[in-house]
């Protein structure tokens, strides 16, 4: 079975100012696979994020998103590709002065046409499937930092977008919500196909969700494994990837 | 009896048997086709009163919470009627994303709860309660600062060296092209507009006096400090406010630093070191836009201006000026500093402190400037 590419990479030299962190990065996603993005502090797995939903632009290379150049398109594109994807950012990236209902119905009212009655009744199925049915009604300056994350995906999920960007999802969660947050990864990956890519360090997430890996260092500054994560753990060659996945201290 | 609508990539068939609608689903139920989807059915299916809804589903290819929705809109106009609801042929897919949102529980939809709001009464005496505990909060707070302050004289060394230089050259050296201006101009409106009256009686000299005494004594004092409130203590508020809820407040007082001294100290000895010299350029350049008025329209010569000026301030008036401005600069920083200690919540928190800070100073100058006003009067 061939498996369709829904992003690719091709190339990409990425970084900020004169600083190149990431050099000739290729890689690619396939639909509907759990992808995460791995490598220790400072190695570039949020820029290399960042580059992957167009908030910063390559200095050159290829970033397509189901067929749309990125870093090439122009605008109106730009606007379609945003459509297809959703992000959960690290801390959730609520809009402060809303509601969690308003911050999740805000994408909905944008692009759909659903009366104000069902619109409701979506903004509660979706709030229940994170866990936080009945806070349809609090600020996000009144909920704990794992539930604005749980608020996050529920805004990131509004208009079920075929592709999810996770940024660190699990990082700060305590075990029980962490695993819960992974099981529901895997349940929406499930039922709805989407693709998810994930930029994460949390090696026990890494293995209840990952379909493929990519680890990223910051000496080679670009992809130093690629593949299954179990299979890498206990055949890699490379030092700093069996480091990882055994939790060594850099010797 | 059929009818069919058919969207890109879903359509649905409608056929009826003894009462018994059957609603079969063709295609993608999401987010691009529940929306027209729910605005087209329910009438139709409201309409028909139908004593049973079966849902065909055998055709369904995807369904996503877009599409449960659509099913929990058709079960919920049936629930008054009581009529019969059955989904036939769910593919596992189907089954496991109504699993996953549970969807039988969501059938009985509770309504949600709105939040209350309470009666104008109890908002009044909330906000009275507020107010209150605001209230205890500036005393404390203008305490906490006095004791700095006191510390700071007698500790001259524990006082943050660079941060206070670096805050006199925002509030003050920043501030100079702006007072400069803006007093420029004041001093040449006001010469010209006491010109055309001055002339009538011969009196062109007296523009000199009327620039320099109301330049020096009031409007010297009061502009400067408006515009350092509006450009600094707006400023003090915002970045003190973002420090609060990004925890570094926190992070401070944990490390063992007092966040007053840390933070306040700095801010109020720069304006109140700043704001005065301000305040005395402000008076110059005032007298110098009154000076091109007398020169140039009311044929003074510079020196009979400059020594009328001169003439007509005493020490008094300019340390006076001098000193008003210096309480100002004292309130300015106080109130700004404050406003960001208060701030709760996020982003919006920020945006209103800044709105406060600029506000309550202008309020508290003008108030404090009668003060001085009435003290002169029984003291001069």
């Amino acid at each position: 079975m061939t498996r369709k590419t829904i992003i690719q990479v091709r190339d990409l030299i990425g970084g900020y100012g004169d600083d190149i962190i990431l050099d000739r990065v290729s890689f690619e996603v396939f639909e509907g696979e759990i992808f995460v993005i791995l490598g220790g502090s400072g190695c570039g797995k949020s820029t290399l994020l960042k580059h992957l939903v167009g908030l910063i632009q390559p200095k050159s290379g290829e970033v397509i998103i189901d067929g749309d150049d990125i870093s090439q398109c122009d605008e109106s594109t730009f606007q379609g590709v945003l459509k297809k994807i959703g992000i959960l950012y690290q801390s959730g990236a609520l809009l402060g002065s809303m509601t969690l209902a308003e911050n999740v119905a805000l994408p909905i009212e944008e692009y759909t046409d659903l009366p104000d009655a069902s619109l409701d009744t979506l903004v509660s199925m979706k709030l229940n499937l994170v866990g936080l049915e009945g806070y349809e009604n609090h600020l996000p300056s009144e909920l704990s930092g794992g539930m604005k994350k749980r608020a996050g995906l529920a805004r990131a999920m509004a208009l079920n977008p075929k592709i999810l960007f996770f940024d660190e999802p699990s990082a700060g969660l305590d075990p029980v919500t962490s695993a819960g947050l992974d099981n529901l990864i895997l349940q929406i990956n499930r039922s709805l196909g989407t693709t998810m890519v994930i930029v994460t360090h949390e090696l026990q997430s890494i293995f209840a969700v990952a379909h493929r890996i990519i680890m990223l260092d910051k000496r080679a500054r670009g992809i130093v494994a690629e593949g299954d994560p179990k299979f890498l753990r206990d055949h890699s060659k490379n030092r700093f990837v069996k480091q990882f996945f055994n939790r060594e201290a850099e010797t | 009896m059929t009818s069919a609508k058919e969207t890109p990539s879903f359509n649905y068939t409608l056929s009826e048997n003894k009462g018994a609608l059957t609603v079969h689903f063709q295609g993608a139920m999401d987010a691009s086709s529940a929306p027209p989807l729910i605005q087209e059915l329910i009438p139709l299916i409201k309409k028909r009163l139908p004593s049973s809804l079966i849902l065909d589903m055998a055709e369904v290819t995807y369904l996503d919470d877009f599409g449960a929705l659509i099913l929990l809109e058709l079960k919920k106009i049936l629930s008054p009627q009581k009529a019969d609801f059955h989904l036939i042929n769910t593919g596992d897919k189907v089954t496991e994303m109504l699993s996953l949102l549970q969807f039988d529980a969501l059938g009985k939809a509770r309504d949600l709860e709105k939040k209350h709001r309470s009666g104008a009464f109890i908002r009044l005496g909330e906000r009275v309660l507020h107010g209150v505990s605001d209230l205890g909060y500036v005393f404390s707070f203008i305490g906490s600062v006095v004791l700095a302050l006191l510390y700071t004289l007698t500790h001259p060394h524990k006082l943050r060296t660079e941060d206070t230089i670096l805050y006199m050259e925002k509030t003050g050296v920043d501030a100079l092209p702006i007072v400069a201006l803006i007093s420029f101009l004041l001093g040449l409106i006001m010469a010209f507009m006491s010109s055309a009256q001055l002339q009538q009686f011969g009196a062109n000299i007296y523009v000199a006096n009327l620039v320099g005494l109301a330049m020096v004594r009031e409007l010297g004092p009061i502009m400067t400090a408006i515009i350092v409130a509006g450009r600094s203590g707006s400023a003090y508020a915002a970045e003190i406010g973002t420090m609060k809820i990004s925890e570094e407040i926190d992070a401070l007082y944990t490390m063992g630093f007092d966040p007053t001294k840390f933070l306040v100290v700095p801010k109020i000895i720069a304006s109140v070191v700043t704001v005065p010299l301000l305040t005395l350029f402000s008076d110059l350049f005032a007298i110098a836009g009154g000076l091109i008025v007398g020169v140039f329209m009311l044929d003074l010569t510079a020196n009979a201006y400059i020594s009328q000026t001169i003439k007509s301030l005493s020490l008094f008036d300019v340390s006076w000026g001098f000193s008003k401005s210096a309480v100002f600069a004292l309130l300015i920083a106080w109130i700004g500093c404050l406003r960001g200690f208060q701030v709760r919540g996020g982003a919006a928190g920020v945006g209103q402190a800044t709105t406060s800070a600029v506000v309550s100073s202008i309020f508290l100058i003008i108030l404090t400037d009668s003060l001085f006003s009435v003290i002169l009067r029984y003291w001069g």
